[in-house]
């Protein structure tokens, strides 16, 4: 094969293979049959098109090939009466079997077949963690050794999860569809979570030697991206606002040692800029929609970071003032852990401690690593040592992350030296 | 395909539950349960007595064993049951958010296993 026919099969990889995918799963009714399909036609592909040139319609070709191959593969295996009342549920949704595929591919039904997967993929009905593998590896096309590497997670029990969570979309019949209007809040709600999971995830990876993975943020910010293509809700928009913004400070978060820097010392010259306009863009757009939820009021939180040129330029106000509304939207801790940061910054390290203390006193976020490191800063920063070092001892023994114990025992050598 | 609801929820709070409010729940079953059986949703259903009447029965080595209660001592007690049918799981949960105990327990929903000579 030439170069450049292998370039452009691999080209037509990169850019179809998902789509083709979901519309082979909708066509065929079942994610193996639809994956072998898959690649029996790209495998059909590097045989053929060299020779004959490439399809006018690539997408179409391979689907109708993949199709043509499953269905062959099927009658092969077994009658395809005999199979039908055998696996009566697995060819529950695929009524088009027989149907010609063609009039099902156009673009605008290829993408409803996207968006089918990746609500399927984020059925509340499957366990959350098969959830993000699920999706991971049919919608993005992770392989499941690089998402068991990326969730240090032994590569059999990955595989195990997606074999189980395909198995309950079949045995339980979970339908290939976008839901109705009445129940798309809830649904949309999970993918939304399991997007920012993968993000954060990446992000500030829970635990393990990085502090980064970013092929986990670069995947959650792809498929926001596609939700928002798709379905453009003003919370799709707002996720994908708020992980940009995010990512934006990637490179200038940890040290080329690989240490924390916090947000007050981080080399704002180093923040993505093309990130942050887009994200602030995307802010205002999930904004001024008035059907914004949690996730727009905290991209416009890293909005008004973003908007600093210096720490101590941050509009703190601001931002105390967004954590308001994001506590009546959201009641949880953790908001509020977060905006007695903000409110330390505004009005002293005393008020913010208070609100910490308060926090802690009921109960909540005694195993938090972060409520326990914020008030050892601010005890700190008060002056009271003896306060600080017990708290910022609790941090460390609640840490699971390597970078981050490095920078509290940095911190504890800092106050008792 | 066939789906079994079963309802699980606190039985004491039945038994404590003031007369009016047991009635005001009784006839929200009634309702809902006229509802599917118009639309074709109902296959089966019945409410069971409580806990207290339960006879747990085991063979062993070929000897019957008979115990008083439930299998398991749980929080929650098996209720009642909806058998329904319905095209796929978003349509059975959608039935099953609408059982009034979903509000006060909790409703499992199950897929019927079907045997292929069942088709036949």
């Amino acid at each position: 094969m030439s170069d450049s026919a292998a370039a452009g099969i691999d080209a037509v990889y990169r850019t179809e293979s998902r789509r083709v995918l979901a519309t082979l799963i909708r066509l065929l009714g079942d994610f193996d049959l639809a994956e072998e399909a898959l690649h029996d036609a790209f495998a059909a592909a590097v045989e053929r098109w060299p020779a004959e040139g490439m399809p006018a319609n690539p997408r179409a070709w391979l689907v109708s090939t993949g199709r043509f191959k499953a269905i062959d593969h099927v009658r092969r295996r077994a009658k395809l009466d005999e199979l039908t009342a055998i696996n009566g549920v697995r060819l529950h949704w695929s009524p088009s079997m027989e149907s010609d595929p063609i009039d099902c591919i156009d673009d605008d039904g290829v993408e409803d077949d996207r968006l089918r997967l990746i609500f399927t993929c984020c059925h509340p009905a499957l366990n959350p963690d098969a959830q993000i593998a699920l999706t991971l590896r049919e919608v993005c096309g992770l392989t499941t050794e690089e998402i068991a590497r990326a969730f240090l997670t032994p590569a059999p029990t990955l595989a195990q999860r997606i074999v189980r969570a395909k198995a309950k979309i079949r045995d339980a019949a979970i339908p290939y569809q976008v839901p109705s209007r009445a129940d798309l809040p809830e649904r949309l709600g999970v993918v939304l979570h399991v997007i920012y999971l993968v993000f954060n995830e990446g992000y500030s990876a829970s635990f393990g030697g990085a502090l980064t993975r970013h092929d986990l943020t670069a995947e959650a910010i792809i498929l926001a991206r596609l939700l928002v293509e798709l379905l453009p809700e003003p919370e799709a928009v707002a996720l994908l606002a708020l992980m940009l913004l995010h990512d934006s400070r990637r490179a200038a978060r940890v040290s080329d040692e690989g240490e924390i820097v916090l947000l007050d010392d981080q080399d704002r010259s180093r923040w993505n800029r093309v990130q942050i306009d887009e994200g602030l863009a995307l802010v205002d757009r999930a904004l001024t929609s008035r059907r914004f939820g949690p996730y727009a009021l905290q991209a416009a939180i890293a909005g008004v970071h973003a908007q600093a040129a210096t720490a101590g330029a941050t509009d703190w106000s601001e931002i105390v003032g967004l954590y308001d509304v994001l506590l009546r939207a959201e009641r949880s801790p953790v908001v509020e852990l977060n905006r007695a940061a903000a409110v330390a910054m505004r009005d002293g390290p005393e008020a913010g401690l208070a609100l910490i203390d308060a926090i802690l006193a009921r109960g909540a976020l005694a195993d938090y690593h972060f409520a326990h490191s914020a008030r050892a800063d601010l005890c700190r920063r008060l002056g009271r040592t003896s306060d600080a070092v017990a708290s910022y001892r609790r941090a460390l023994e609640l840490t699971q992350q390597e970078p981050e114990r490095r920078f509290l025992e940095g911190r504890l050598r800092g106050i008792t030296a | 395909m066939r789906y079994l609801c079963l309802i699980y929820d606190d039985e004491r709070n039945w038994a404590k539950m003031p007369r009016e409010n047991a009635d005001a729940m009784s006839t929200e079953y009634f309702s809902f349960t006229e509802s599917i059986k118009k639309s074709g949703q109902f296959i089966g259903g019945e409410a069971l007595q409580p806990t207290p009447t339960a006879t747990t029965v085991r063979v062993r080595s070929g000897k019957v064993s008979t115990t008083d209660g439930p299998f398991a001592e749980t929080k929650e007690q098996l209720g009642g049951y909806y058998l329904i049918d319905a095209s796929d799981l978003n349509e059975a949960i959608q039935v099953a958010s609408r059982i009034p105990s979903a509000r006060l327990g909790a409703v499992e929903v199950r897929p019927i296993l079907e045997f292929a000579s069942a088709n036949m």
